[in-house]
């Protein structure tokens, strides 16, 4: 499973990443992004790469 | 991970960003980090110089020398700075009010000269930080606050105005698709000459509340039938293209000579004259 680290003081809730979640992972929950499904994040990264505020670092897959 | 690029390059006591929910210059600011940190260039050789506006608040966050300078005066203070010292290399953060209305002569010499600066723009269509009137690069028919009945003003294309004004790299990215922005940007800081990358943004809070384009997730998904690669747009005609964005690399020569070498050859045959 891979590890979504979310920095939820840095994160405005744009929602850019909810939208662009192809698993659905990702919602919004008091105008700041939560990791609902963790296990179903399949790692593209698109929340990272297109996240403005620098809140989101998806980590690396830890069975391999 | 690419956590460590972030604590690595960022002013960590000034964050969060002043930037608005869903703003593209942060997506711009991320891919320039990233491709700053694959290049392993030596940090304190690096300087950034920006002028004012949303986009210009992008050195504020970050952890290398930075020149906060005036309005539409970033590439001058550029060209100064790299002219005093050659081997650094400069980056100049700017956006669409900034290097096209207010800086654009200064953009068209700097390209004419072909010095060896890195322009980047954020161009988001219109000027953010004094509330949304249109700028130069505002599409035909957008409201603004200035433009209440439609912007009718024709917008530029800053790709081409730099191309025929004399840089000689040319790249359109697009918050959209960052890493192929990440790309590019790295292939314009390896650039020797003037490189100019536009990287179309989205201003979700005040260009898309008045143009009623839905939030920034759906701002960002309008990119997706909008964007047309330099390779495809080749096959497709005029009307087809009405309305795209093209996106890729335009220009990449070294056909012409970068403006401080000129400079230093001069001060040699100078030397010589003199001496002999």
């Amino acid at each position: 499973m891979r590890k979504i680290q979310i920095n939820t003081h840095w994160c405005k809730g744009c929602g850019i990443c909810v939208t662009l979640c192809p698993k659905g992972v990702l919602t919004l929950e008091q105008e700041t992004v939560k990791a609902e499904k963790e296990e179903a994040c399949i790692g593209c990264r698109q929340c990272e790469y297109h996240c403005p505020d620098f809140a989101i670092v998806i980590g690396e897959d830890e069975n391999g | 991970m690419n956590d460590e690029i972030y604590t690595k390059y960022l002013a960590l006591d000034k964050m969060p960003t002043m930037w608005c929910p869903g703003c593209g210059n942060g997506i711009v600011l991320q891919s320039i980090l990233r491709a700053v940190d694959e290049l392993n260039a030596d940090r304190d050789k690096i300087v950034f110089v920006s002028g004012i506006g949303c986009s210009s608040r992008a050195v504020n966050y970050l952890d290398f020398d930075c020149m906060h300078t005036n309005h539409g005066r970033a590439i001058a203070f550029a060209t100064g700075l790299k002219m005093a010292d050659p081997d650094l290399h400069v980056i100049v953060l700017t956006g669409d009010g900034d290097c096209a209305s207010i800086g654009g002569n200064h953009l068209i010499h700097a390209c004419r000269r072909n010095i060896d600066l890195t322009v980047i723009c954020m161009n988001n269509s219109n000027y953010g930080m004094t509330g949304g009137q249109y700028s130069p690069t505002t599409p035909i028919g957008s409201m603004t606050k200035t433009s209440v009945y439609g912007s009718y003003e024709p917008p530029f294309d800053l790709c081409k105005l730099t191309e025929s004004a004399g840089a000689t790299y040319v790249a359109r990215a697009a918050t959209f698709y960052p890493l192929q922005m990440k790309e590019l940007i790295k292939k314009a800081l390896q650039h020797h000459g003037l490189s100019f990358v536009d990287c179309a943004s989205d201003c979700p809070s005040l260009f898309g509340r008045l143009n009623r384009l839905g939030d920034a997730g759906q701002m960002m998904l309008r990119w997706k039938d909008r964007l047309v690669s330099v390779q495809k747009a080749k096959t497709l005609s005029a009307e087809e293209l009405k309305d795209k964005v093209v996106w890729g690399e335009f220009v990449n020569t070294d056909d012409r000579k970068e403006y401080c070498d000129i400079y230093a050859e001069n001060i040699a045959k100078a030397k010589e004259a003199a001496n002999g």
